[in-house]
């Protein structure tokens, strides 16, 4: 059967090779900037990282040792915090949408929350400075958080309601049949199916905001200090890494790179992980 | 005949329904209220310059910070075009990398390929920036555009002398910066259409690329417009890579080797040290224009999706 | 798995014991940050006092102490009487150290490159395209030239460098002055912009045929080339510590009593024409005892211990009469 057609169609094939040339050229220019990049920073910082990195304080340009002890700790309360305020807009959000969301009201949620998804962050950082950083008068972990929560927002919904909508409406049915309401339907095996889609449309914006500076500027500011209160300023890893960036100075530079290399390690460490533990439910 | 929403032949009346239905309405509801109310900030912030300026602003070419004389033309320009060509490069890249990672490969490893693309999202912008400044720029200053003027110099947009800084830089970076988004949404969503339907299509004898065509595109397509419009949301709004190498120069030119700026790129670069009233006011206004390009751009993809596609699919 | 996160997340954040109270908040220019975190460590490692300092910027500086919501702010340009009053009127322009700007190029073999006010005006002006133009050739008799088009690098941000290269340019350019001003940002007739100096340093580096201007610090830390400009008196000088501590000697009888002084052309043969001061703004009534306390302290401190730093650091330290004209300042604040 296989060479029959082979035969008698070329067209077909040769549209079927050139679709796999194609993918795999897209696979590889995919591949190519990242390596670039990943291979850039690693080269640049693998040798600023060692123990003190982790658990010591910025110094000064010049004086050896110090490290981002606080700017790690600080990116994780911010991420933190931004996850309270963006992953349950977003999740509940989205699942609104998803089942109740046809209508004009719906409609205008949808749009709203693209449109956001293009607000530069800075603009983003400027409304939380408004809001929260002039109203308690100081900078804070907490407008920094609020800055990154709404960021992290128009992903997730998305990606929410589309995996829920992937769900065939079988299961669903399935579900109802067997008498449960339809509130635990939904979370309890609907939402469990989307899971692994919804994980991912978290873990990306997840990874998006720790990579953000411009919002946390204006709002959590950064911090030589250890700093664990968030209603103060408090260090972040992107801001530290941005101000040593921007200097003349070759070793704060190498702290600059060396810190890209934990952040985006962090990061990869936990996406593995958690992904491990999550197994892929097939839709069927 | 529209097939029924699940919640309209099931009517909860149960007190469980009922309150599920109100408390996930609050929390979707919250995103509007966020951007309303970020427009007003904005539109409060930036009352000066639109009463001094009005509607000339739009269509001024002069950046003069010293004279208060503001123009926004060339910014509008530079953000649609740097945009458009980052889709025009991730749109087509990142499908394929999507469909790659869901139909075609049958590595083990591509588990982790995924989640290291999905990684490129975490690169702090000002990493991208300096990435492009030593080497994106200069390899295509170096090879791309003297190999685009050789063989396509006719036409305007490759004339010029070739830099490191300029409109095609800023295109390319953002394509990669969003590259990620694209693909991983993507495949999640092809890798989510049931597998009866590819079945069904592989069982009539269709070739991979038929099977993708006719069982995974349909179903798929929502959630993968999703996904290039959350892409072209971040295109839009990125400011830190982009204005380290797109040579912050306002002009409108028609060269892509020419340097240019973005409407949030100027919006970053001038708000810390922005010298007077007036140019802080300005810049608020530059942000609520890009958020007027935003509510027209997502607009007409609507439009265009629900002609093309149908009422059905997309609502 | 996510709750659990959740949960060892909301923990952390109401274990605040541990965390350190920072006694005074600051926040401005960029220029000094490396010797501004240098003299907070060792400060704080001297007394225990813990004062955080970021470089959002001048303006950004300006605005946030205007508002209250840091203690002091850091600026390269002087805050003007309307942001003076703005901000209650009360305020001190401390300076702490100087800085030479540097003209910097990317000429591969071309060592030493000289050039005059208006050639340097000319070129930012884009009337000098080409760096084997009669103008730039006739001040380098010796150098080889090439026939390459100037790429001009100027900074895309506002910021207080730019502010002290164009009042430099207004002085001596008449075409200058007419076509462009002087300012933190302004409307540049040609060439790319960089993001901060080492936007343009990055730029500089990388293209052949660039020129730009930066802080001293990046043109010595990037091995950039720099230029040989000629001064008020007519020689030919290249930035550095000694033709900056010079051009300050030279300008100190103009430097007015708030200290907000421009010393870009200044007198004196060994001067180095394009320097500038940094200042640190503060209230000269404090409301808190404490932090005026504590503030006074590390101002003092920065203008007499803290000063020795400042070379290895490519910052010119303030002359010496300066230094006690400020110290006397310093001390009229109240707490």
């Amino acid at each position: 059967m296989e060479n029959n057609w082979k035969k008698q169609n070329p067209i077909r094939k040769t549209k079927e090779r050139i679709f796999l040339i194609f993918i795999f050229f897209c696979a590889i220019m995919a591949i190519i900037p990242l390596i670039s990049v990943m291979g850039y920073v690693f080269l640049q910082g693998v040798s600023a990282i060692n123990f003190d990195f982790f658990t010591k304080l910025p110094t000064p340009v010049g004086e050896q040792g110090g490290g981002m002890g606080n700017a790690i700790i600080g990116t994780i309360i911010l991420t933190g915090i931004a996850a309270f305020v963006g992953l349950p807009i977003g999740v509940f959000g989205g699942i609104w949408l998803a089942q109740f969301g046809d209508g004009k009201r719906g409609f205008f949620i949808r749009y709203s929350a693209d449109v956001l998804s293009s607000i530069p962050t800075i603009v983003i950082g400027i409304f939380a400075y408004v809001l929260i950083v002039l109203m308690m008068k100081r900078f804070s972990a907490i407008a920094g958080g609020f800055a990154l929560g709404i960021i992290m927002i128009p992903t997730v919904i998305r990606t929410t309601e589309e995996m829920i909508k992937m769900v065939p409406r079988t299961l669903y049915e399935a579900g109802l049949a067997l008498g449960i309401p339809e509130w635990k339907v939904t979370m309890r095996i609907v939402f469990r199916t989307a899971w692994s889609g919804i994980f991912t449309g978290i873990m990306l914006s997840i990874a998006r905001i720790g990579g953000e500076t411009a919002p946390l500027i204006f709002t959590a500011f950064n911090s030589p200090y250890w700093s664990f209160k968030v209603d103060q300023p408090m260090a972040s890893m992107t801001v530290t890494i941005y101000n040593y960036a921007i200097s003349p100075f070759s070793d704060w530079h190498a702290k600059a790179w060396a810190g890209s290399l934990v952040l985006i390690s962090i990061i990869l460490a936990v996406t593995l992980i958690v992904r491990k533990f999550s197994k892929r439910v097939r839709y069927g | 005949m529209r097939e029924k929403a699940i919640h309209e032949i099931n009517k909860g009346q149960n007190i469980g329904d009922v309150s599920f239905k109100l408390i996930t309405f609050l929390f979707a509801l919250t995103v509007p209220l966020l951007l309303l109310s970020i427009i007003f900030v904005l539109v409060k912030q930036s009352w000066l310059s639109i009463y001094t300026f009005g509607f000339n602003f739009v269509v001024n070419t002069t950046w003069d910070p010293l004279m208060d004389n503001y123009g926004a033309l060339p910014f509008i320009y530079g953000t649609l075009v740097s945009s458009f060509l980052a889709l025009l490069i991730a749109v087509p890249l990142g499908l394929g990398c999507a469909i790659y990672l869901s139909e075609v490969s049958q590595s083990k490893f591509k588990e982790y390929l995924a989640v290291m693309v999905e990684l490129l999202a975490a690169i702090p912008s000002v990493i991208y920036g300096l990435w492009g400044i030593f080497v994106l720029g200069p390899w295509l200053a170096g090879s791309v555009q003297p190999f685009l003027k050789m063989t396509l110099g006719f036409l305007p947009i490759f004339q010029g002398s070739p830099s490191g800084l300029s409109l095609m830089s800023g295109g390319v970076i953002l394509a990669i910066m969003i590259l990620p988004t694209i693909t991983a949404i993507s495949r999640e969503v092809i890798q989510a259409v049931p597998h009866n339907l590819r079945e069904s299509a592989m069982a009539l004898g269709a070739t991979k690329w038929e099977t993708v065509k006719l069982a995974v595109f349909g179903p798929a397509m929502s959630g993968i417009i999703g996904a290039i419009i959350l892409g072209l949301g971040r295109a839009l709004g990125e400011t830190m890579a982009v204005t380290m190498i797109i040579g912050n120069r306002p002009q409108i030119s028609a060269s892509l080797f020419a340097p240019s700026y973005t409407l949030a790129s100027v919006i970053a670069n001038e708000f810390a040290e922005a010298v007077s009233d007036m140019n802080l006011s300005v810049l608020i206004e530059l942000a609520l224009i890009l958020l007027l390009i935003t509510l027209f751009v997502n607009g007409l993809a609507r439009i265009f999706i629900w002609k093309t596609i149908g009422k059905n699919k997309i609502r | 798995m996510l709750k659990k996160m959740l949960l060892v997340l909301l923990s952390l954040v109401f274990v605040s014991g541990a965390a350190m109270a920072v006694d005074l908040s600051g926040a401005g220019a960029t220029f000094p940050y490396p010797i501004y975190s240098k003299w907070i460590s060792d400060y704080s490692k001297a007394t225990g006092n813990k004062i955080n300092y970021q470089p959002i910027g001048s303006g950004g500086g300006i605005r946030q102490f205007t508002s209250g919501i840091v203690d002091f702010g850091g600026s390269d340009a002087p805050m003007t009487n309307d942001e003076i009053s703005k901000a209650g009127g009360d305020i001190l322009h401390i300076p702490t150290v100087m800085g030479a700007v540097s003209v910097v190029y990317n000429l591969p073999g071309i060592k030493g490159l000289k050039l005059d006010a208006n050639s340097l005006a000319g070129i930012f002006l884009g009337n000098i395209k080409m760096w084997n133009d009669d103008a730039i050739a006739k001040l380098n008799p010796s150098a080889n030239l090439p026939n390459k088009a100037i790429t001009v690098a100027h900074r895309s941000d506002g910021s207080g460098t730019t502010d002290i290269f164009t009042n430099y340019l207004a002085k001596v350019s008449t075409g200058w002055a007419s076509k462009v001003g002087a300012g933190k940002a302004v409307n540049w007739p040609v060439g790319v912009g960089g993001k901060g100096n080492s936007g343009v340093a990055g730029v500089v580096k990388v293209n052949e045929g660039a020129i730009g201007y930066v802080e001293l610090s990046y043109a010595m830390e990037n091995n950039l080339s720099v230029i040989s400009l000629k001064n008020r008196a007519g020689y030919y000088v290249i930035p550095s510590l000694d033709s900056t501590s010079a051009s300050a000697d030279g300008a100190l009888s103009k430097i007015p009593s708030d200290f907000r002084a421009d010393l870009t052309n200044a007198p004196g043969k060994n001067s180095y024409p394009i320097v500038g001061m940094t200042w640190l703004l503060v209230h000269k009534n404090q409301k808190d005892t404490a932090k005026g306390k504590t503030l006074v302290d590390f101002l003092k401190w920065s203008l007499t211990d803290g000063q020795k730093y400042a070379a290895d650091l490519y910052y010119a330290p303030l002359p010496k009469s300066l230094q006690s004209k400020v110290l006397k300042t310093i001390n009229t604040i109240t707490y």
